[in-house]
């Protein structure tokens, strides 16, 4: 229980202790937490500023999607318009079509109808002939009787 | 010193008064050391105050060096932690920003701590060691000498205590000016009509802080020693070891509480000394 030399050691290494701490640890360290604290109020205020744009991007995006969707359905509305147009157009296109074809067909009948009837024409005129040859046993001028052979080939 | 398991005391007062010898030199076998001699060197208090201090420095240097900013880890968050809560203390009383005043309070803190820790060993294991070593080298063991706890000790706790105040004066002059301190002794606390008064007055006060600050650390850390050894004498029979080892038990779970509450009270009259000191109005 006495004050000795001890005294002025123990101030030494004090002195030394507290330099050594203040320049290894206390100094570094504040630096550091200092440093964290600075970071960590970015990363916050980053993070808020990211979910700001978020939510901007989001309501963007929902804008554009509902956009997106009345231009898709009044494509489609026009496509099916023009869609039965042009059936509408086909129909008519083919309906003409036939008429035409029908109207050809009906002259190439008519043609077909005329010539078989001046074929038969001229085979009943033969015929007729073969049969009165046939039935008055004699050969019949047909020069002779061509006016009549006429008559009969036209009641056909 | 927690108890320890010596064998049966023969002697008691030459028990107790060998753990309070220091290994001393400059002083003879059984010669009194006077209140103040400056020829005598305590080398125990020395060599273990600056054995903690070493290994304080050579754990501040290992995790200053390492400084992780993103991912601290390990001892790096017990100093955080440590120094988070030294910072805080002094932001809360220190009036101004000062480089000083926060090395300053840890390094008592944790020295302090660490010193203090000491008592938790066992009381005899650290002397009887040393007797052992002794008694190797042909001395005898009884008059090896070695008290393990620093602040068990005026030295050490007077060589913080002097330091610190050797600051606050430090302290008042720069903030106060030479002027303004001696003012402060001239008309504090009763103005300027009973100058002799004021300089009796500002003179104790200003001496008792260093005085207070020693003795407190001093008388708490050297009682609780005490009371270790005395626990430790009830080892006189087997029969006295179930008392001894409750007692001895309790006393150092208390004294768990006394060790860093007389290491954070040193720091916090530290800071609050030095904040007195720093502030620069005229009328306190």
């Amino acid at each position: 229980m006495n004050v000795t030399a001890t005294l002025i050691g123990q101030m030494i290494v004090f002195s030394i202790l507290v330099w050594f701490v203040k320049g290894v640890l206390w100094e570094p360290m504040l630096k550091v937490l200092e440093d964290r604290k600075v970071r960590i109020a970015d990363g916050l205020a980053a993070a808020e500023k990211g979910k700001h744009e978020e939510e901007l991007a989001r309501k963007h995006a929902l804008d554009e999607l509902k956009k997106a969707k009345a231009e898709a359905a009044e494509i489609v509305s026009q496509a099916q318009k023009r869609a039965s147009e042009i059936v509408d157009e086909a129909k008519n296109a083919a309906v003409e079509e036939a008429g035409r074809v029908k109207v050809a067909a009906q002259a190439d009948i008519e043609q077909e109808v005329s010539r078989a009837r001046e074929t038969l024409r001229t085979q009943v005129s033969a015929l007729a002939v073969a049969g009165a040859e046939k039935i008055l046993g004699k050969e019949i001028d047909a020069a002779a009787h061509a006016k009549a052979l006429d008559e009969l080939a036209a009641q056909i | 010193m927690s108890e320890s398991n010596a064998p049966a005391i023969s002697n008691p007062v030459e028990y107790i008064q060998h753990h309070l010898t220091n290994w001393s030199v400059g002083v003879e076998h059984g010669e009194q050391v006077k209140i103040v001699d400056f020829s005598v060197f305590h080398v125990d208090v020395f060599l273990f105050s600056a054995l903690l201090a070493g290994l304080f420095a050579f754990f501040a240097w290992k995790v200053g060096k390492n400084l992780s900013p993103d991912k601290p880890v390990g001892a790096q968050n017990v100093a955080e932690t440590v120094v988070e809560f030294v910072n805080q203390q002094v932001k809360d009383i220190f009036p101004s920003a000062d480089r000083l005043i926060g090395p300053l309070a840890i390094t008592i803190f944790v020295w302090v701590l660490l010193m203090n820790s000491m008592d938790f060993l066992p009381a005899d294991l650290l002397p009887a060691i040393a007797g052992g070593i002794g008694s190797l080298f042909g001395a005898d063991p009884h008059h090896v000498y070695l008290k393990v706890v620093p602040t068990t000790n005026l030295d050490t706790t007077f060589a913080l205590a002097l330091s610190v105040f050797a600051l606050i004066i430090f302290y008042n002059i720069k903030h106060k000016g030479l002027v303004g301190y001696i003012k402060q002794f001239l008309f504090h606390p009763f103005g300027p009509y009973l100058m002799p008064v004021n300089i009796i007055m500002t003179a104790i006060e200003e001496v008792a802080k260093p005085v207070s600050l020693g003795l407190r650390l001093f008388g708490n850390m050297f009682a609780g020693e005490l009371l270790f050894l005395l626990i430790a004498l009830l080892a006189f029979s087997v029969w006295a070891m179930p008392a001894q080892i409750a007692l001895g038990s309790l006393w150092a779970i208390f004294h768990m509480l006394v060790v860093p509450l007389q290491a954070f009270i040193f720091m916090l009259l530290t800071i609050v000394y030095l904040g007195l000191a720093s502030q620069n109005d005229e009328h306190h």
